[in-house]
């Protein structure tokens, strides 16, 4: 039996855009276990919830991740309108589903760059960030903000996006589209790439769902899951399948990823299509009073938002379990028997969002 | 910046940030703002980094990293805050966990503001740090000509 050693791998490293440790013990250069050591990012977000009232915790709430900000706000909000049983207007759900898919598609435009990035592909990382400026200019056209832009508001949203802002978003998104065709070819077609991510770090259906794992790294390992097709805010109006990979490994992560891209392309064209006139928000009146758990489709997978209320300015409790946490288990798994060379590219196909995680 | 002499190269650590400046400090340094225009560029090595972005406040846990980096680091060298929360801990400054700015822990020479921070402020940060980074090593550059000559070195 060959010797056996400890390669500490991050809190900071090249390829890694956040904080995370994990302790590699290697043999033969295989990785036979990996121990994350997590905490480098916590800040204690979810205490702020009795410093904070319930209205002013929406923008606390969106900086837990930059980059699916407006999807927590949503996740947040949602559950206190359930509480309040507040019926938000239609046009307002409508409104929320764009800026969602919007989120999703730079999220994972962002996740395609780094995955290049970490595979030795500058140059398509690059492109990758290229395009995703387009999509952020859309954020900027119709809500203020690049990343973090609170349009989520408890009964609505407070800005609406007006007939020329969606022949702006629809004109964009065909532009995207066309520019994303190339950067998918050299993701799906190119030997070296494909040498580096087929058959690496595969996960089968059945460990995928034993371990708990959700979003695209559970639907690339071929669990038909993703908590939009339960028509939450305006989905069940919106036609869509969810997508889904076959082997479960790294390469089907990528795929699939890329393919939800053009799934949100298509989401936000039908949603423009049937969008209704009327108002974007209703007014609310008194305190929240009970608990609700709501839950939600992130780009990384589904989140859960626990609220707890008793009546008060400020809540009892507010828990948030992100997609990363319940991945890093089958990140752990994963891991055992990969080479030491696959580390990066293993971590970074769970698109780890570790602020998320350790708010 | 008329006249830059030297191409310092940048070190990005995340320290108990949200994500969103992170991914900002990496959009100023991609071609759309390009950055790396000012003569700087991105390393993940410590041991030849010159300038040190910070995102995010400090907690217990990463402040030992932040400041390992730092010492890593050669003379001279110049640390970049971005952000608010990196500023002053912004919106997390109330939470348990978060002692405050990246001052808190090693000396700051540059702030920038925002959330989250917009490239353009970052990249105005870089600018300024490229600047004084110039100045410093000047300065290094004379402090070692005159030991050299058997001064005292406190030029």
């Amino acid at each position: 039996m060959a010797k056996r050693s400890v390669i500490p791998f991050g809190p900071q490293h090249p390829v890694l855009p956040e904080p995370i440790h994990l302790d590699l013990v290697i043999e033969d250069e295989k990785v036979v276990e990996a121990v994350p050591n997590i905490g480098f990012v916590h800040r204690g977000l979810e205490s702020l919830a009795d410093k904070r009232d319930f209205n002013k915790m929406v923008y606390v709430i969106e900086r837990t991740c930059g980059i699916c900000s407006f999807g927590h706000g949503l996740g947040y909000v949602e559950s206190v309108e359930h509480i309040m049983n507040v019926e938000v207007p239609d046009r307002a759900k409508f409104l929320r589903v764009i800026w969602a898919e919007l989120g999703r598609m730079h999220s994972h435009m962002l996740w395609m760059g780094l995955m290049a990035d970490a595979f030795g592909f500058e140059n398509l990382f690059y492109a990758c960030w290229r395009v995703r400026e387009k999509i952020l200019d859309l954020h900027e056209l119709t809500a203020g903000g690049r990343l973090i832009f609170s349009v989520n508001q408890i009964g609505g949203v407070n800005k609406d996006i007006t007939p020329e802002m969606m022949q702006q978003i629809l004109k964009s998104l065909d532009e995207i589209e066309e520019e994303v065709k190339p950067l998918e070819k050299a993701f799906v077609n190119d030997y070296s790439v494909q040498s580096r991510l087929k058959g690496v770090g595969v996960l089968t259906k059945q460990q995928a769902h034993d371990l708990g794992c959700c979003g695209p790294f559970a639907k690339a390992s071929g669990m038909s899951f993703d908590y939009r097709m339960t028509g939450y805010e305006a989905y069940k109006y919106l036609d869509m399948e969810p997508i889904t990979g076959t082997n479960g490994d790294s390469f089907d992560r990528c795929t699939v990823r890329i393919k939800e891209v053009y799934q949100s392309i298509d989401l936000i064209r039908q949603a423009i299509s049937k969008i209704p006139e009327g108002d974007i928000n209703v007014p609310v009146k008194g305190m929240p009073n009970g608990e609700y758990m709501a839950r939600i489709e992130q780009p990384r997978g589904e989140a859960i938002y626990y609220t707890k209320a008793s009546g008060k300015k400020y809540l009892d409790r507010f828990r948030l379990r992100t997609p990363t946490f319940a991945n890093l288990a089958g990140l752990t798994e994963t891991l055992k028997g990969a080479d030491l060379a696959d580390v990066p590219i293993l971590i970074l196909t769970i698109d780890p969002c570790i602020s998320c995680t350790e708010r | 910046m008329a006249d830059v002499k030297r191409s310092p190269w940048l070190l990005h650590y995340d320290a108990a940030s949200c994500n969103g400046c992170d991914i900002e400090v990496l959009a100023a340094l991609t071609p759309v703002y390009d950055a790396e225009r000012l003569g700087v560029v991105n390393t993940g090595d410590p041991m030849q980094a010159d300038i040190l972005l910070v995102t995010g406040g400090i907690n217990d846990q990463c402040a030992p990293v932040v400041k390992q980096l730092y010492d890593q680091m050669p003379r001279p060298k110049v640390v970049v805050a971005v952000g608010v929360c990196a500023c002053t801990g912004g919106v997390f400054k109330d939470t348990y966990n978060i002692h405050g700015g990246v001052d808190t822990c090693i000396p700051v020479d540059i702030y920038v503001p925002g959330c989250a921070a917009r490239p353009q402020a970052i990249i105005d940060g870089i600018v300024k740090a490229v600047e004084l980074f110039q100045k410093r090593s000047d300065e290094h550059d004379a402090l070692v000509k005159a030991r050299k000559n058997g001064g005292s070195g406190n030029a």
